[in-house]
């Protein structure tokens, strides 16, 4: 059987495929449909110190091979994480990563500080990307300046790893991966959704009260792997890629383009057991194609013109 | 809950835009409550993406129904599907309808917000209000209500006759069945709502604010129907709703008006049924504050009390 595992230097994974932030709630939501244990990690849905009310509906609008939401990151906030939610996770045999939100800079500390206290969390991903919480889609990965601040902060304050999520929505990518780098994150994750928006022809209005919201699913899959790919070329900490994964074969792209794990998250939403099937494609792969380890293949893209 | 990824088709009919599919699943169907709802896979392709959710219309110990109109992309193409045919179907998810006994112990468990369950509804009259494809859940409901001992009264309403495809069906089971039609075509002629409202008033002894029901003016065929509605005096025990948001809005101020306890079946679109997204929100009213409810978990059967109507279009579900 082929090795899965990957090692990203502050954290050891069974396996490269992580449930993604948004699409798989708090995790026990999927515990009728899989075992949770197979994944290689789950990050939970993100989390602001007090409960957030989100945004009102229509939240989703569904495109040719895409899913445009803008839930406005709804959730019930740390306290009610951590009496309710982590004790049931915490003694799962997976990473448990918790995407971390905040309004203000301070904030995020806060909501770290608060986790700190807790046990059964392997890393923090901070959600600085959320196209859904500010007007016109702003959000601190647009800025490079705002990027290394928040980083800074969160690596002053964690005793835990930090991952940090990144928006496609940006000129420079590598600009901005570049800075959280220098700020002390440990991994960068990306992409977020892509900024969109749907209009219904017949009442001339907006399909999400929101107008704005972030595209995912297949759609967005070429943007990913493309951002990727450059983040990958150009950084020293690990790249967590994301974006339009509905197969092995899919979550295989985006390791052969740099990156060293991949977040399942829209598939979840379409199939609850697709993680886990992407995993077993991606070992019967492994399988088919004799490859003893599946990290050896991590950034193995040849782009030398034949 | 069960992900059943081949229930085949073992039956479908088709009436205009509606149709009626049903599934061998016997894992759903065993656990299946009225008012729950299933999550159906159209397709195995990208587009469309998600799976549509679809009340629970009937059950047999191995099949579950489903009742739909063409309204979209996926409503479109599941109407294409033919027998023998299978579907990726999740399911029964969400909270049905308070009932009052039977079923699974799950659905015994007191939960907030819900009618208290003990409460028998065995020899109590009760209306049950659909509106279009709102019928849908209503069906399976009314049958488990029959097997209680309480005696339904079927409000279908419709934009015109054609819009009522399961009047027959309704009146084979033995159900007391009014349909109105928005044109006249059959029936009475108005909303399902004022047809509620007309009958409600007929029981107070108020002067009717809209036509009262003539039943001298009934076709023949529908007055064994009309001997079965007026068979108990008095209020209904409960109002059970499910259609247009503006019938539904209608009904709840009727019941509110009447003190009649009230439950509706909320539409909305969803990403995944099972809870995960947050993207099928409604406004609901719990204790004293109102926020944002998952209609997948939290519902999809909500009480009257719970439901925040909106006066624009905010709720409703339109064409994907």
């Amino acid at each position: 059987m082929a090795d899965l595992s990957i090692d990203l230097g502050f954290l050891k994974l069974r396996n490269p495929v992580l449930a993604a932030s948004g699409t798989f709630g708090y995790g026990l939501e999927f515990a009728p449909f899989i075992d949770l244990e197979r994944l290689g990690g789950i990050v939970v849905k993100g989390l602001y110190f007090y409960a957030r009310p989100g945004n009102p509906p229509p939240r989703l609008a569904e495109s040719p091979s895409g899913l445009i939401n803008s839930i406005g990151l709804q959730g019930i906030g740390v306290k009610a994480f951590s009496q309710e939610i982590l004790p049931r996770l915490a003694g799962l045999r997976t990473a448990v990563i918790v995407n971390v939100c905040g309004s203000t800079n301070e904030e995020y500390a806060q909501v770290i500080d608060y986790l700190d206290r807790q046990e059964g969390i392997a890393a923090y991903e901070l959600n600085i990307s959320c196209p859904n919480v500010e007007q016109d889609g702003l959000c601190p990965a647009l800025s490079p300046e705002a990027t290394h601040a928040i980083v800074r902060l969160a690596k002053r304050t964690s005793r835990r790893p930090v991952i940090t999520k990144l928006s496609p929505n940006v000129t420079d990518i590598v600009c901005i991966a570049k800075a959280a780098e220098e700020a002390g994150s440990d991994a960068v994750s990306l992409i977020n959704t892509v900024l969109a928006m749907a209009v219904d022809v017949e009442t001339r209005r907006p399909r999400l009260a929101n107008v704005f919201g972030g595209l995912s699913g297949p759609a967005i899959k070429p943007i990913a792997l493309r951002l990727v790919y450059q983040a990958a070329s150009r950084l020293k900490i690990p790249v967590i890629g994301l974006g339009g994964i509905m197969s092995g074969r899919d979550a295989l792209e985006f390791l052969i383009a740099g990156a060293m794990a991949v977040e399942v998250g829209t598939a979840n939403l379409v199939d609850p057991e697709a993680s886990i099937r992407i995993i077993q494609e991606m070992e019967d792969w492994c399988e088919e194609k004799k490859i003893k380890k599946l990290k050896d293949i991590i950034g193995t893209l040849n782009v030398a013109s034949p | 809950m069960h992900k059943d990824p081949g229930a085949p088709i073992l039956r479908k009919e088709r009436w205009g835009d509606y149709c009626l599919l049903c599934l061998k699943s016997p894992a759903i169907a065993r656990e299946a409550r009225p008012g729950q709802f299933m999550m159906v896979r159209v397709s195995d392709q990208p587009y469309p993406l998600l799976r549509r959710p679809f009340s629970i219309h009937a059950r047999t110990r191995e099949t579950v129904e489903i009742f739909f109109s063409r309204v979209g992309l996926g409503t479109n193409i599941l109407a294409q599907k033919k027998t023998g045919e299978t579907l990726d179907i999740i399911g029964p998810l969400g909270k049905g309808f308070t009932t009052g006994g039977g079923g699974s112990k799950r659905a015994k468990e007191q939960e907030p917000g819900r009618l208290a369950p003990a409460e028998s509804l065995n020899g109590k009259k009760v209306f049950l209000v659909g509106g279009g494809r709102g019928i849908a859940p209503l069906y399976f409901l009314g049958l488990e209500l029959k097997k209680q001992g309480a005696v339904p009264i079927i409000f279908y309403g419709g934009k015109t006759k054609s819009d009522l495809p399961l009047a027959d069906r309704l009146k084979a089971h033995k159900f007391a069945l009014l349909v109105s039609t928005d044109d006249g075509s059959s029936g009475f002629h108005g909303f399902a709502s004022a047809m509620v409202e007309a009958e409600l008033n007929r029981v107070a002894g108020l002067p009717m604010a809209f036509p009262p029901l003539d039943w001298a003016d009934a076709p023949r065929k529908s007055r064994p129907v009309r001997a079965a509605s007026y068979a108990l005096a008095g209020f209904p025990a409960r109002v059970f709703a499910c259609g247009p948001e503006a019938m539904m809005r209608k009904i709840a101020a009727l019941a509110d008006r009447y003190g009649i306890a009230a439950e509706f079946s909320l539409e909305a679109i969803m990403g995944c049924g099972i809870g995960a997204c947050w993207g099928c929100a409604r406004k609901i009213r719990r204790g004293d504050k109102a926020e944002w409810l998952k209609v997948c978990q939290e519902g999809p059967v909500f009480k009257s009390s719970e439901v925040v109507w909106e006066e624009d279009k905010t709720n409703e579900v339109s064409d994907r």
